[in-house]
């Protein structure tokens, strides 16, 4: 059977942002380019624009989140859009109401997007699949399987420090197996034509077959960060420590977390990100978080031009040139 | 009732016939073929002419989700499920709710299932109380009460030592012991293969040796214990491997697929299609390309429908939530036949995977046509294609990844004990 990808519309426009595999890289080239008009927006006094008036948008968030909760509210505010924030972990679900019962009942109430978080991977596709024509929806991190709105502000970091793709060697490290940002960072970054992506983990953070997706595998950092120029550190779960993946945070600092002596393998301009929260001492030490050449404050604010940039997309209302 | 079929093509394979032969049916069995025996008025005659005619199919894994779980399906809409397939007998596991432990379910399972006069069924007996791995169930009473086997679906137990003194047991009074070869703690909270599928959705994954290494201690305990074993499910072509040199030692070891995983692989989830989440998982194109031949080769056995009728509520969940298996009983024959087709097989020795060959695994007198036998009987149109539609299922489970597909086989006349239990036109 022909499955169509449920991202694009019957005109191969963006209908839903649920992972950044299988978009072309036209499409994240467009978010990009929209993200970056929006740069001035989110830097003058008043900042807001019109864009989004009379829109609602629901925060569907399933599994607790602070931060990025926070920065779709403030995009989707920015665009004069109406907010909605629901901490369904609390609330519905656990009155025994089915995830597409939610959604019912909300579409119900005419929200234009949804913003979904769920640990569960697939959790947006399965609405996205659910809802009625016309209501996009937005994913906004589900189980392990994908985050693109986060791989887009990195992808949107990395232009603005390094400006092409194309001549880049980027290094992902940590626990591949349970990121959905190293999924949806591959992607991205394959797309838009990064020559050299590695990912450097222990055995047992690796998913199997990962190098299908496009990348070299290296479980030594000092080969693997040897000349890269950017460095996507990604965030280490205390649970893993509890099952047998690792036997202390202590040994993985030593042997996986990102000290100058080990950055300075990297070539000499390259720039760090994490994707937040970090944990200092565990995957980055704070000399380098704090350090000169980590981006990771400038990503969190990229980050709201980048969603404001997506809903702006899936509404159908993007800035012409003059209009903000 | 007197029944007369002629002008079908007989096919029997257990007998090694394939002809043209009428049939004549009197008390429930059998009579004769080609000449009526004496005093033979047919009350019905069955012209089958361009259908085949085929002992009953005999289905090794068939859920009623009775007791317990009747909200995905009822005792009745799956047994009428199951003669729509041409299914004359099937075993169902004992993973109801409460589990087929103790006698009084069995009997009353048996008794409902006596009474609706249908398919013969055949509970699978819990190995252990509650399936729970812990203790054994009182075997020789549940023998009494019907149950002609011994399982443990869905995984291995936890404890190897129990495990080998059920088999222990099992073998004192000539029981065989059925079980689901995956490891509990490698399958862990896996919901699909572990292969570049899983990694690119994000899903937790069931590796490969969460099998092979479950085979290997079921071999070993069968050399142990001279149970006779049943491996339930089979899915990668290293386990098959595994299956092909145990048996080449001679061990009484006998092995099933399921009609989903001799057709499908982890690509067919898509984008998260909850009807291809199954135990053991949808496995890569080469493992299923092994089980295709190991089926001929003669490593499997036998295929199953491992029918699980499920709600759709149950389905609209996110994958890993979502309730695991697929409907098939209606497919069994239909997917054994494209599979036969593919492979440019004849059907007589296709047809063998659902007819004598479960019959020899569950032990029972069935799956050929002789005089003399009881009239369970298949009839079908090989020629015509049907589209899977929910509508077209009679399982109130309408949940199957071949939803849509055109499928060839339809059945037209199925028989149990001399009796039409099920008919079509067309």
């Amino acid at each position: 059977m022909i499955n169509r990808n449920p991202q694009l519309g019957k005109n191969r426009a963006l209908q839903h942002l649920l992972t950044t595999e299988g978009l072309p890289a036209s499409i994240l080239r467009q978010i990009l380019d929209t993200a970056e008009t929006f740069m001035g927006v989110t830097e003058r006094e008043v900042k807001k624009v019109p864009l989004l008036r009379g829109k609602s948008i629901f925060n569907l968030f399933f599994e607790p989140s602070t931060r990025t909760r926070t920065t779709f509210e403030i995009a989707a505010k920015r665009l004069s859009a109406d907010v909605i924030n629901l901490n369904i972990a609390v609330s519905a679900q656990s009155k025994g109401e089915t995830l597409l019962d939610t959604v019912d009942n909300l579409s119900a109430m005419h929200a234009d997007m949804f913003v979904v978080r769920h640990s569960q991977s697939g959790a947006a596709h399965l609405i996205a699949k659910h809802v009625q024509p016309g209501i996009h929806v937005i994913n906004a991190g589900d189980g392990r399987h994908a985050h693109p709105t986060q791989a887009l502000l990195d992808m949107f970091t990395i232009r603005r420090y390094k400006k092409e793709f194309h001549n880049l060697r980027v290094a992902i490290v940590g626990d591949i197996l349970h990121s959905r940002v190293a999924r949806s960072q591959i992607h991205a970054l394959t797309t838009l034509g990064v020559p050299e992506v590695r990912v450097i983990a222990p055995k047992t953070l690796l998913p199997r077959q990962v190098e299908r997706l496009g990348v070299r595998v290296y479980h030594d950092m000092r080969s693997g960060l040897r000349d890269v120029d950017v460095l996507m550190m990604l965030r280490l779960q205390k649970e893993r420590m509890q099952g047998a993946y690792l036997p202390s945070s202590e040994e993985y600092f030593k042997y996986y977390g990102l000290t100058p002596e080990k950055l300075a393998l990297a070539r000499p301009n390259a720039i760090v990100m994490h994707p937040g929260p970090m944990n200092r001492g565990v995957e980055i030490d704070s000399d380098v978080a704090d350090g000169n050449q980590s981006v990771i404050l400038p990503q969190v604010t990229y980050g709201i031009a980048v969603r404001m940039a997506v809903m702006a997309i899936l509404a159908g209302s993007q800035p012409s040139d003059g209009s903000i | 009732m007197q029944i007369h079929i002629k002008n079908g093509r007989l096919v029997d394979p257990k007998n090694h016939v394939d002809a043209v032969r009428d049939i004549y049916i009197a008390d429930g069995k059998i009579q004769s073929f080609d000449t009526p025996p004496a005093g033979f008025h047919a009350d019905r005659i069955i012209d089958a002419s361009h259908l085949i005619v085929c002992p009953g199919l005999i289905d090794l894994s068939v859920r009623l989700r009775e007791p317990g779980l009747e909200y995905m399906a009822t005792l009745e809409s799956e047994m009428n499920a199951a003669v729509a397939g041409g299914v004359t007998r099937f075993a169902c596991p004992p993973d109801t709710d409460p589990p087929l432990d103790e006698p009084g379910l069995v009997e009353m399972l048996k008794h409902r299932a006596r009474n609706l006069n249908q398919a013969h069924v055949y509970p699978i007996g819990a190995l252990t109380q509650g399936l729970k791995g812990e203790h054994l169930t009182e075997m020789v009473e549940l023998h009494d009460a019907g149950c002609i086997v011994f399982g443990q679906p869905n995984a291995l137990l936890k404890n190897l030592r129990v495990l080998m003194q059920a088999m222990q047991y099992a073998a004192t009074f000539g029981f065989s012991v059925w079980l689901n070869p995956q490891d509990i703690h490698l399958a862990y909270d896996g919901v699909a293969h572990d292969g570049e599928v899983a990694t690119r959705l994000g899903l937790p994954a069931i590796p490969v040796c969460a099998e092979t290494i479950a085979i290997a201690n079921i071999v070993l305990l069968t050399k142990e214990t001279h149970v006779r074993t049943h491996l339930c499910r089979i899915s990668s072509a290293e386990g098959l491997d595994m299956v092909r040199a145990a048996k080449r030692q001679g061990l009484r070891i006998t092995c099933d697929v399921t009609i989903n995983h001799i057709h499908l692989s982890d690509m067919d989830i898509g984008y998260f299609d909850s009807n291809c989440h199954m135990i053991p998982p949808l496995r890569s194109f080469s493992d299923r390309d092994a089980l295709r031949v190991g089926l001929i080769d003669g490593t499997i056995d036998a295929i199953c429908s491992d029918h699980a009728p499920v709600d759709d509520d149950v389905k609209l969940l996110p994958f890993g939530q979502s309730e695991i298996g697929a409907t098939g009983v209606e497919l069994l024959l239909p997917l054994t036949l494209k599979w036969g087709l593919e492979m440019k097989r004849p059907l007589i020795e296709i047809l063998a995977a659902i007819t004598c060959k479960p019959a020899e695994i569950l032990g029972i007198d069935a799956g050929y046509l002789a005089p003399d036998a009881a009239a369970d009987i298949c009839i079908f149109d090989p020629e015509a294609y049907w589209k899977v539609t929910p509508s077209a299922l009679l399982s109130q489970g309408k949940n199957t990844p071949f939803l849509g597909m055109e499928l060839p086989g339809k059945i037209r006349y199925t028989l149990v004990n001399g009796n039409i239990v099920y008919e079509s036109d067309l």
